[in-house]
């Protein structure tokens, strides 16, 4: 759909405390890949209007989309969204769009996931979509979190299905106990809970600006082919 | 000029122009030459519209601006789009 249409929000979630998830109810949604996105825009009472572009975090569920919104400090879209918009009220929403960050069922090569921060949204999408067409495509999950209160998704997280590695890093500040000191992901993270690059595996990886730059540049340095790696960055 | 996002965030404006996605169409930069997906360019958008760069050069690739009364979109920047097949 390339036009915009009303769309109604039906329940919002805590998921940090910078971050929510949004159900809206759309007019009409016909479905969407896993990866995609969406836009929104919001209509001042004066007539100003701003557009953002949010990740959709999971299939579409009985003509519900659901999106997760992290709170950018002074983004006057995203604290609209996560702090001040009631249930019930409406936004106008577009899409899905972007045919390029997408994971489809139908590729059976093994897919590593890296995320970084809030970069974790279209990657869960990918493992929802993953869960809701029963395949057993196997996946790998590493997700670089300043701190474990910081973690989205944390209970699915916990216990992921049959055929999903979920690898949890911190950079600021790790769990009691860990043994791992809070750092940057690095190669030796990679190696660790990535898959070969003889494996041939897909590489999506989302995330801030840096995060991505560095990722997928240690993807390269391992030897996966930059055909095969997926980038989405956010400021 | 740190600010960016990737050329994914083009996906909804240029929906309105182009019935393929443009994100997964393969550019060639006019300036370096790197062939690279839309949704690999750098995209600015602190600018009235967005301007997307090459990620290889910086070389201003597309401009896109949303006036009153028009849709303008400069692509003096690109030499070619490459759309793949369907389905892809």
């Amino acid at each position: 759909m390339t036009v915009w249409q009303q769309a109604r929000l039906v329940e919002r979630l805590r998921e940090t405390d910078s971050a929510v998830t949004l159900v809206f109810e759309p007019e009409e949604w016909s479905g969407h890949l896993a990866g995609q996105h969406a836009d929104i825009r919001l209509t001042a009472d004066d007539g100003y209007q701003a557009v953002r572009s949010y990740s959709l975090a999971g299939p579409v569920e009985e003509g519900r989309v659901v999106f997760t919104v992290q709170r950018v400090l002074g983004g006057e879209v995203s604290t609209y969204l996560c702090d001040d918009l009631p249930v019930g009220a409406y936004v106008e929403v577009r899409g899905p769009v972007g045919g390029w960050f997408v994971w489809r069922g139908t590729d059976t090569r093994p897919v590593m996931l890296l995320a970084g921060g809030s970069g974790i949204v279209p990657l869960q999408a990918m493992v929802r979509q993953r869960r809701a067409l029963g395949s057993r495509v196997p996946f790998r999950l590493l997700y670089s979190v300043r701190t474990p209160e910081d973690v989205i998704y944390a209970d699915e997280l916990a216990r992921p299905e049959g055929g999903v590695d979920v690898a949890v890093r911190y950079t600021r500040e790790a769990p009691p106990g860990a043994r791992r000191a809070p750092r940057r992901l690095g190669l030796v993270d990679l190696n660790t809970h990535g898959w070969p690059a003889e494996f041939e595996p897909m590489c999506f990886v989302c995330g801030p600006n840096g995060f991505v730059e560095a990722a997928a540049n240690m993807l390269i340095t391992l030897g996966h082919d930059r055909h095969r790696i997926k980038t989405e960055r956010f400021g | 000029m740190d600010h960016f996002v990737d050329g994914n965030a083009l996906a909804g404006s240029l929906r309105q122009v182009f019935r393929p996605d443009i994100t997964t169409a393969e550019a060639r930069c006019a300036g370096c030459g790197a062939v690279r997906p839309v949704a690999d360019f750098r995209v600015y958008t602190a600018a009235p519209g967005a301007v997307a760069r090459c990620a290889a050069c910086g070389q201003v690739t597309l401009q896109l601006v949303q006036s009153p009364g028009a849709l303008w979109l400069g692509m003096s920047g690109l030499s070619y789009l490459r759309f793949p097949p369907p389905g892809r």
